[in-house]
């Protein structure tokens, strides 16, 4: 039985790996996959975005004819806010600083729902002027591109307030904060696809 | 808290000096603040795409290099980071291209 076991053991059992794999923990690396699709994802987005555009150019409207630019402005530059406010946090994980960490993800998470509040605020707006998804190709790809985003930015807050909650009861420390690091690395991801859409959907 | 599974925490300590976040985050406000300006120039409309992708790449960049610090991660990650971008590139310009000729 005990000579079994022990064969069980040596087929089960993988040799320890000598391959240092991509020098990274396996939650970072499981993230940096992740937004590897994500990238593709956003991609099939807007490579449809520029094939409708370009093959039908009279659909669109002139940059802040239709779209709010100042209001969405000041919502970019909100999301950039957060990303400063959560790569603070990241480094005072880093440091050990308990109340700095708190107070840097309590500071995203608000600062990401204002810009999901403005996001809101803006199709409350649009919807009653008439721009709505039904009103052609610009309706429909306005409010896909930035929809598909506004849920991912939704998505990250929720995920940001349970890390918040955590860094509160003092599960990060200086030794380990991966938490902290892999909802970073979602967050800045999507200010950076905002970046993209500002620029793309808004001002050309 | 450190993880059974994970004697080592590979990543989780900081190997290199924090860069001036505030510093890149002013960059940004201010990169913004000039894309806002240029998409209103009365210049022609293919200079002004051309300046505002630009922007928003150099954007997207600092943003990826610094607050996502891949400019310090392993060779291997920042190889499996940047993989999915020709594949970008190759599908945005092949759609353009078939509008331009």
């Amino acid at each position: 039985m005990a000579h079994a076991a022990a064969m069980h053991e040596d087929v089960m059992l993988p040799p320890p790996s000598r391959e240092a794999g991509a020098g990274v923990y396996n939650e970072k690396l499981g993230m940096w996959i992740f937004l590897g699709s994500e990238v593709m994802f956003f991609t099939a987005l807007i490579g449809t975005y520029v094939i409708l555009r370009f093959a039908h150019p009279s659909s669109w409207k002139a940059p802040g004819q239709v779209l709010n630019i100042p209001v969405t402005a000041i919502n970019t530059f909100l999301l950039i806010c957060s990303s400063v406010t959560m790569v603070k946090a990241f480094a005072a994980a880093q440091d050990g600083l308990q109340r700095q960490l708190r107070l840097w993800l309590l500071a995203t998470v608000i600062i990401g729902a204002s810009f999901v509040g403005v996001q809101v605020y803006e199709y409350t707006h649009l919807i009653e002027k008439g721009f709505v998804p039904s009103e052609g190709l610009y309706g429909s790809t306005f409010y896909t591109m930035t929809g598909f985003h506004g849920f991912h930015v939704t998505m990250g807050v929720i995920c940001m307030m349970f890390v918040t909650a955590r860094a509160f009861q003092g599960k990060y420390t200086k030794d380990d904060h991966r938490g902290v690091e892999v909802i970073g690395l979602y967050w800045h991801f999507v200010d950076l696809v905002w970046i993209i859409l500002f620029t793309i959907v808004y001002l050309i | 808290m450190s993880h059974p599974d994970h004697p080592a925490s590979p990543g989780t300590r900081p190997t290199h000096a924090h860069p001036n976040y505030i510093l890149i985050w002013v960059f940004l406000a201010a990169l913004t603040a000039v894309e806002l300006s240029v998409a209103f120039l009365p210049w022609p409309k293919t200079v002004i795409i051309l300046v505002l992708v630009g922007m928003a790449f150099w954007k997207a960049a600092l943003v990826g290099l610094y607050y996502m610090h891949l400019r310090f991660e392993p060779k291997r990650l920042r190889i499996l980071a940047i993989a999915p971008l020709p594949l970008f590139a190759v599908l945005v310009l092949a759609v353009i291209t078939e509008y331009i000729w």
